[in-house]
């Protein structure tokens, strides 16, 4: 009873504040901002006032059992997860559309490329890729820690607290409120949220661990662990903002000019580095070796290329900032640091590509498999290209230009979506106890489709990058500068449609994953004929009789 | 007992692996040790930052215009950051210092020219060709892709108090005066206002330049702001005059 006042006691006090903050708003957004939190908080007194006993209640109608794991959330997760990722390509394919058609803008302000870019990649970074990362770390953690979720009460505040954040972002650009600081938009009363919430993630999971009853600490929860370590810390650092006041949305950084753009590079490589790659590292340490049933290949391997990922990631962020006025000695540094971290990248794809060792007959039956090799390639390639384009002669011909958009969606689209893709395919069906998922050739069609869509878009995007790049410092026998800037906008038209056209197979392959996830909760089983069969004629399935010739 | 040990050597591993407080410390001082080594020093280092003359805070109708390109994500398709290369520099001007951007709270550098360059765009376009650009960018460049911006001169220019936007730029380290700030709101209205008496403001903000931005002189829009902001941007230091030419020639260890 104790526990219900102060929880009812606590969201009345957050109620309260959101009140006062959006009566004394001094702009539209943050009295919107305010009334939505307000919103959320009435939905937490409520909750909380009605489910007394949080050990027991559950959304999904199953009665919590002590000897099963906690895995409402996870189940929540995979449902959101899904639509995040299918919300966040269309984002982005109606963004590759208005690059191509600019009419696409509408001629509103709410609808312009510049509000709607950082939405997309919200969208897919944090509401996709987050929730896919809460989401797989809560399922992990329980089972390769033989325990349940420690604190189940904060578990909850943690997952829907961090899909408010995603609200609030989203809703954010859209207004118009951002920092102007890629992959860290937010203002500050929405990082002030966000830091709430991921310090309670940090509690949650830990504390599971500590509950655990495996003597060993998997090497999956490794990597979750540095992930939400670091993130914390450059969330911290890139967001100190001095909000002008602390009834609007506006802030100024802390940081100026050369110190800023180094500490937001800082953040903007290690976002990629352990919100894109320590965490679903994690996710490649568990899935693989599950659906593929053979032990992780290497147990050395992962300890060598698990300090030395998270060692030097953090040293690769000034090669956003080759040829600036950040100086040569910063540069050098970083770009140095970049190509040594080839070398645990691709232990890391390694010790997942040869965790199929004596299982590779199953790339061929195995959609999901499929899938998963695919994302690991994908995450090798990416992993080198990256460091190649960190080398101060390369990134003179390919910084500013599309090729590091490709060389980001290669990442993405190939690592990021196909691990979490395959994630779900194995989720959905254990979750609520299925026997497989509704279609495993809708799968296969989601592979296809995911592939050539990142096909089209990357190669797409080699070509434009390097075109504009090469246009750009293209001089005549005159000695004089060749193109205008507008005549490279007008080349890269023919490049912008073809990435759209990637950007639609990815889509409708997310729009199948959806659809086969949704099919499989619904508990249906697609009649199909299985993904392969050894040809059968029972018609030629007997002896040969010699027939007496008449 | 030795003879297992022996076998495994990355036995010691296997404490980190059982104590999750000892991995996390581990794992955390791991993160850390980058970011000191490489930011830290530009806080100190006395040559991040070159001294050259002429670097000045921007007056609160250019801030005003600077929360308007932030509002609309300008950074995310021009840069603001030339870099020394021929074709950069014979494109744009002369090469970005690090001194052009020392008193943005946030800088702008961008990562993306999906448009052109703007650190030096200023005073190369008139008044007029950027109200019309903004409301209509393929009015004026057909190939363009830019989103068109017209309902920034339809929108008044609702700065909110500019004093508290000043002063919390002042409290990061922007050097404004004190008449600075208390004749922000003042001066905001003043520098897109042709009948105004700024004698006043241009000593406060050398080289501002004074007049109606948008075309209308009766309203003081968006458009007035965005365009202040634009005109100013690369204007300030004088990059080619001889004594900035002979500090950067010397410039050692950058």
């Amino acid at each position: 009873m104790e526990s219900v006042v102060a929880r009812a006691g606590l969201w009345l006090v957050a109620l309260l504040v959101a009140i006062v903050m959006f009566a004394n708003a001094v702009d539209s957004g943050f009295a919107i901002h305010m009334a939505i939190f307000a919103l959320a908080a009435l939905v937490g007194l409520a909750l909380s006032l009605r489910n007394t006993n949080y050990k027991t209640a559950s959304v999904f109608g199953v009665v919590a059992d002590q000897g099963k794991y906690d895995d409402d959330l996870v189940r929540f997760g995979v449902i959101l997860t899904t639509f995040w990722g299918v919300v966040g390509f269309l984002v982005g394919l109606v963004i590759a559309l208005q690059l191509a058609y600019p009419v696409l803008n509408l001629d509103l302000e709410w609808t312009t490329f510049g509000r709607l870019r950082p939405l997309h990649t919200s969208a897919v970074i944090f509401a996709f890729g987050g929730t896919a990362l809460i989401t797989t770390s809560f399922y992990i953690v329980q089972r390769t820690c033989r325990a349940r979720l420690a604190l189940p009460g904060l578990a909850k505040f943690v997952f829907w607290g961090y899909q408010l954040f995603i609200v609030l972002a989203a809703t954010g650009y859209v207004l118009g409120i951002t920092q102007a600081k890629e992959y860290a938009e937010p203002e500050w009363y929405v990082d002030l949220w966000l830091t709430l919430v991921w310090v309670a993630y940090l509690a949650v999971f830990v504390g599971t661990i500590m509950k655990r009853t495996e003597p060993h600490i998997y090497v999956a929860n490794w990597f979750f662990l540095s992930f939400i370590l670091t993130v914390a810390m450059l969330h911290l650092v890139n967001n100190m903002n001095l909000p002008v006041s602390i009834f609007g949305s506006k802030s100024y950084p802390l940081w100026a000019g050369v110190q800023g753009a180094l500490v937001q590079w800082w953040y903007g490589h290690n976002a990629v580095g352990f919100f894109l790659t320590a965490g679903f590292l994690a996710m490649m340490y568990y899935f693989v070796p599950k659906q593929v049933e053979r032990p992780i290949y290497s147990y050395r391997l992962s300890i060598v290329h698990f300090w030395g990922l998270i060692f030097l990631y953090i040293w690769a962020g000034p090669h956003h900032l080759h040829y600036t006025a950040l100086p040569d000695w910063a540069q050098t540094l970083g770009m140095v640091f970049s190509v040594m971290l080839w070398m645990p990248s691709w232990g890391g794809m390694i010790n997942g590509l040869m965790t199929l060792n004596g299982a590779w007959d199953k790339v061929r039956t195995d959609p999901i498999i499929r899938m998963m090799v695919m994302s690991i390639a994908f995450y090798g390639m990416s992993t080198f290209e990256g460091p190649m384009m960190s080398i101060k002669s390369v990134n003179s011909l390919s910084h500013y230009t599309d090729w590091t958009i490709g060389h980001v969606h290669s990442g993405a689209l190939g690592w990021n979506g196909m691990i979490t893709f395959s994630a779900l395919y194995f989720l959905a069906p254990r979750l609520w106890g299925r026997e497989r998922m509704y279609s495993l050739r809708m799968i296969n069609w989601h592979f296809w489709l995911a592939t050539l869509g990142i096909v089209f878009y990357a190669s797409s995007m080699w070509v434009a990058g390097i075109m504009q790049g090469l246009m750009w410092r293209e001089y005549g026998a005159d000695g004089y500068l060749v193109n205008s800037f507008a005549e490279t906008v007008a080349a890269l038209h023919p490049m912008y449609l073809l990435r759209a056209f990637g950007g639609v197979l990815y889509l409708t392959g997310g729009a199948i994953m959806a659809y086969n996830v949704w099919q499989t909760i619904a508990g249906r089983l697609r009649v199909e004929p299985p993904m392969r069969q050894a040809a059968y004629d029972p018609a030629a399935d007997r002896p040969l009789v010699a027939t007496p010739a008449e | 007992m030795t003879e297992t040990t022996k076998k495994e050597p990355w036995g010691r591993h296997k404490k980190l692996e059982k104590n999750v407080a000892l991995l996390g410390v581990f794992a955390f001082l791991a993160v850390t040790v980058g970011g000191i080594v490489e930011i830290a020093p530009l806080f100190w280092i006395d040559n991040t930052i070159e001294k050259v003359d002429g670097v000045r805070p921007y007056t609160p109708l250019e801030q005003a215009g600077r929360d308007i390109y932030i509002r609309e994500g300008c950074y995310v398709c021009h840069s603001q950051m030339i870099r020394p290369f021929r074709d950069e520099v014979e494109r744009y001007g002369h090469y970005s210092l690090a001194a052009e951007s020392m008193y943005d709270h946030p800088f702008q550098w961008g990562s993306k020219r999906t448009g052109p360059d703007l650190a030096r765009v200023g005073k190369k376009y008139s008044d007029e060709w950027h109200v019309q650009h903004l409301k209509d960018p393929r009015a004026v460049v057909p190939e363009s892709v830019m989103p068109p911006y017209a309902f920034l001169a339809e929108k008044d220019l609702n700065a909110g108090d500019m004093k508290a936007d000043l002063l919390a730029l002042y409290r990061v380290g922007v050097p404004y005066t004190k008449a600075d700030l208390e004749k922000a709101n003042e001066d905001l209205k003043a520098q897109a206002d042709p009948n105004a008496d700024t004698a006043d403001l241009i000593k406060r903000y050398p080289k501002a330049q004074v007049r109606d931005f948008d075309g209308n002189p009766d309203r003081l829009t968006e458009m007035d702001a965005l365009v202040a902001y634009l005109q100013v941007l690369g204007t300030m230091v004088d990059v080619n005059a001889p004594a900035a030419q002979e500090a950067l020639a010397k410039e050692k260890g950058r």
